[in-house]
């Protein structure tokens, strides 16, 4: 005799048993009166329910069809194969489904099974549980994607065509890490390689216009959109085009000399006519050498004039410094320190001839080093406006550009680098003519791209690098005792690439660089 | 041995007649089939009375009644009640009762010696059961259920409660009514005093009542007394939980 909650007596209550109804076995009384089997015996929940139906699946791309037009991905016996399975059947929302998975069947049958485990309410609100099988006919259809493919695997509906007018391939390379490190070219159908250009061909329209979107993001751009008429159908007014975007980077790249003309030199506040492009990201920066003033100009602004460079880094010549006077002037322009100050210098070609330049390296540059820059003097441009400042005596003899680590660069050589990069998937375009690319050029720009990374850490901020497996830390601690080496990538900002072997995942990402 | 019937396509035979050991009261159908099927078990036995009670069929839930008397309810026209009095034999007492629940087959449930009652009934109808029918009066639930009528199908010799009855409550109600109780289903439903008319000897109940559960109401009102067989003795074990 217990008392509940409340304080009050309640005496316990044994439920007891009866008959069931039809077959007489006793049975603890329940709605419909009846054991469980006569229940199952009279009434089938599942009557009414799809038991057979038929899927769709693409054996190309692993996809199963759901009406009229989507393809869903999924594995064999995955949790999103039991889903899509579930809602290609009719009426099934009469019942509750309590319970649901897959019965094994041989993958080469063609057929799924599924136990499904359902609830309904019968006769006087009893409920009763009920387990059925259902078997999915699986039949090969290839998907759209996929047939057109197979027709004709270079099928593409829209290309982009990009350019950029100079003689290096710098941008190309720096361009080739960003479009990796950002997955842009991803779904790409197709990458080529061209003189003074990449071709990307897709299969989407939409993702040549991502594409073309990411690329205004990074570089500065021009472009134009054609369309071209594939086929026509009459009956229902559809017109099937082949889209072409041509892009234009702009030519100013990194480390080239620029003679601005009058009119955009005043537009800027009167920046010196000769100018040094620091930066290229989607502006260009401007930097003059001798006010430390620095100017950005975006795509349509420098499309309005249209400069080109007056010098670029193929002209660079190799400078001794004898002397660094202490700098006049100091300044930070985007993140970067310049300090202006006069220095020694003689041609390394030229030793006897010594100049005094101002220069804005002032920070980095000591005496003995060697640095790279611009023989104006001697220099041969095919520019109106600057053979007129040349007459005025308004140009300096020389710029520097930046320091040369070469004779460090001695100590390394033959020794792999410490950081490997990935490429892009890209086609050679073996034309005639003599217009395709030189195999020993390409290997020398690349080496020099490398450089450039090393001793330009904002440079790397937007690219993944990964460690070298070849590498040994061992050499490198050796030579750095005696004095400064040459500038290298620090250990902490190289990736170890993802690994996907037989046994497992390799080493993962390490922390992401800066 | 318990019949199987209907009355006009509907199993619940305990609503359209009422059975008791000195009379048998039947509903009007428009076919006889009803009314002939109590012939052939009842005739020259007992009396058997075609009524209505205030024009409704329904009598076994609006009357209810034992060997000593009826009681009616304020809805009988006076004609139907001269009509009772007329047929059944003198020392059934008819009364027509003023109750404000006045189906008393569902509130009632009775035999000859003691009687559940609706837990809401008046204390003057209870003294007035006491007075005309001779019994006990316990006013009792049944399962939780007041109807006590609707739930119980009670005899001289035995009775079948609702299906979802405690052991507990069988066990009380057993002693209250000294008879032994089953907790049981007819025509498989719970509802068992509207769907089985039964009398010490003879049983009618509905046509949807399966083997199963006849074998259960001839075991528990022991109707096959009057046929002696070794097989009763060992159904009554198999099939009877709770016998008091």
């Amino acid at each position: 005799m217990d008392q509940d909650s409340s304080g009050m007596f309640k005496v316990q209550q044994t439920i007891g048993s009866v008959v069931c109804c039809k077959c007489g076995v006793p049975m603890p009384p329940n709605a419909a009166n009846m054991c469980v089997n006569c229940l199952r015996s009279e009434v089938d929940i599942t009557e009414g329910l799809q038991k057979s139906i038929q899927i769709f699946y693409c054996p190309e791309c692993g996809c199963y069809l759901q009406p009229p037009k989507t393809w869903i991905k999924a594995q064999w016996e995955s949790r999103d194969l039991l889903s899509f399975c579930i809602k290609r059947l009719k009426n099934l929302n009469k019942v509750r489904l309590k319970n649901a998975e897959f019965v094994w069947t041989e993958p080469h049958s063609k057929r799924i099974k599924l136990k499904l485990t359902v609830q309904a309410e019968v006769l006087n609100g009893a409920v009763l549980e009920q387990s059925y099988p259902v078997e999915y006919t699986v039949r090969d259809n290839l998907c759209e994607s996929c047939s057109r493919f197979q027709a004709n695997p270079d099928q593409w509906v829209a290309s982009v065509q990009l350019r950029q007018h100079v003689s290096h391939r710098r941008s190309f390379f720096y361009l080739e890490q960003l479009i990796l490190r950002h997955d842009a070219a991803s779904r790409a159908v197709r990458i080529k390689q061209v003189h003074q250009g990449i071709d990307f061909f897709f299969g989407n329209k939409s993702h040549a216009d991502s594409f073309v979107d990411f690329l205004s993001k990074v570089v500065p751009i021009e472009y134009r959109q054609d369309k071209q008429l594939v086929s026509h159908d009459v009956k229902s007014s559809l017109y099937n085009y082949k889209y072409t975007y041509s892009v234009k980077i702009c030519p100013i790249c990194r480390e080239d000399l620029i003679c601005l003309p009058s009119k955009v030199s005043s537009s800027l506040g009167n920046l010196g006519p000769l100018v040094v492009c620091t930066k290229v990201s989607d502006r260009i920066t401007l930097l003059d050498p001798r006010t430390l003033r620095c100017a950005f100009l975006d795509a349509r602004q420098y499309w309005r004039s249209g400069f080109q460079s007056a010098l670029t880094s193929r002209q660079l010549v190799k400078y001794s410094v004898f002397y660094v006077e202490p700098p006049v002037g100091e300044a930070t322009v985007g993140g970067q320190k310049y300090a202006l100050s006069y220095v020694l210098i003689a041609r390394e070609s030229d030793i006897g001839k010594m100049l005094t330049v101002q220069t804005h390296l002032g920070h980095i540059l000591k005496t003995g080093d060697q640095a790279l820059g611009y023989d104006i003097y001697g220099a041969n441009v095919n520019d109106d406006e600057m053979a007129e400042y040349r007459l005025h005596g308004r140009l300096p003899e020389a710029i520097l550009i930046k320091k040369c680590y070469d004779k460090e660069r001695e100590r390394k050589k033959g020794k792999p680098r410490a950081f490997t990069t990935k490429k892009l998937p890209m086609e050679m375009d073996e034309s005639r003519g003599g217009r395709g690319v030189d195999p020993g050029k390409m290997e020398n720009e690349y080496e020099e791209f490398l450089r450039d990374l090393e001793e330009n850490p904002e440079l790397r901020f937007n690219i993944s690098l990964y460690k070298n497996k070849d590498y040994q830390e061992s050499d490198e601690t050796a030579s750095m005792t005696d004095g400064e080496g040459a500038p290298t990538v620090p250990i902490e900002e190289l990736l170890a690439e993802l690994e996907l072997s037989e046994e497992g995942e390799g080493d993962g990402e390490d922390d992401m660089d800066e | 041995m318990a019949t199987r019937l209907q009355f006009e396509n509907n199993v619940e035979v305990g609503v359209f007649s009422k059975l008791t050991n000195a009379y048998c009261l039947v509903a009007i159908g428009d076919s006889e089939n009803f009314y002939s099927a109590f012939q052939s078990e009842l005739a020259g036995v007992i009396p058997i009375v075609k009524t209505d009670i205030g024009g409704i069929r329904s009598i076994g839930s609006l009357c209810a009644g034992n060997k000593n008397g009826l009681l009616v309810p304020h809805t009988t026209t006076d004609q139907e009640l001269q009509h009772l009095r007329n047929s059944l034999p003198d020392q059934v007492v008819v009364q027509r009762i003023d109750e404000r629940l006045s189906a008393l087959g569902n509130c009632i449930a009775c035999n000859d010696h003691v009687a559940l009652a609706h837990p809401d009934l008046e204390k003057e109808t209870e003294e007035i059961i006491a007075d005309v029918l001779g019994v006990e009066v316990f006013r009792q639930t049944i399962a939780e259920k007041i109807l006590v009528g609707s739930y119980c199908a009670l005899s001289n010799r035995g009775g079948i409660v609702h299906p979802h009855t405690s052991v507990e409550d069988l066990n009380e109600l057993s002693t209250l009514l000294q008879v032994p109780l089953v907790a049981g289903t007819v025509n498989r439903s719970d509802v068992v005093g509207a769907g089985i008319a039964v009398n010490d000897w003879t049983a009618f109940c509905g046509s949807d009542t399966t083997a199963t559960e006849l074998s259960v109401i001839d075991s528990i009102f022991k109707l096959r007394q009057a046929q002696p067989s070794s097989i009763v003795d060992e159904m009554r074990k198999s099939l009877i939980d709770t016998y008091v």
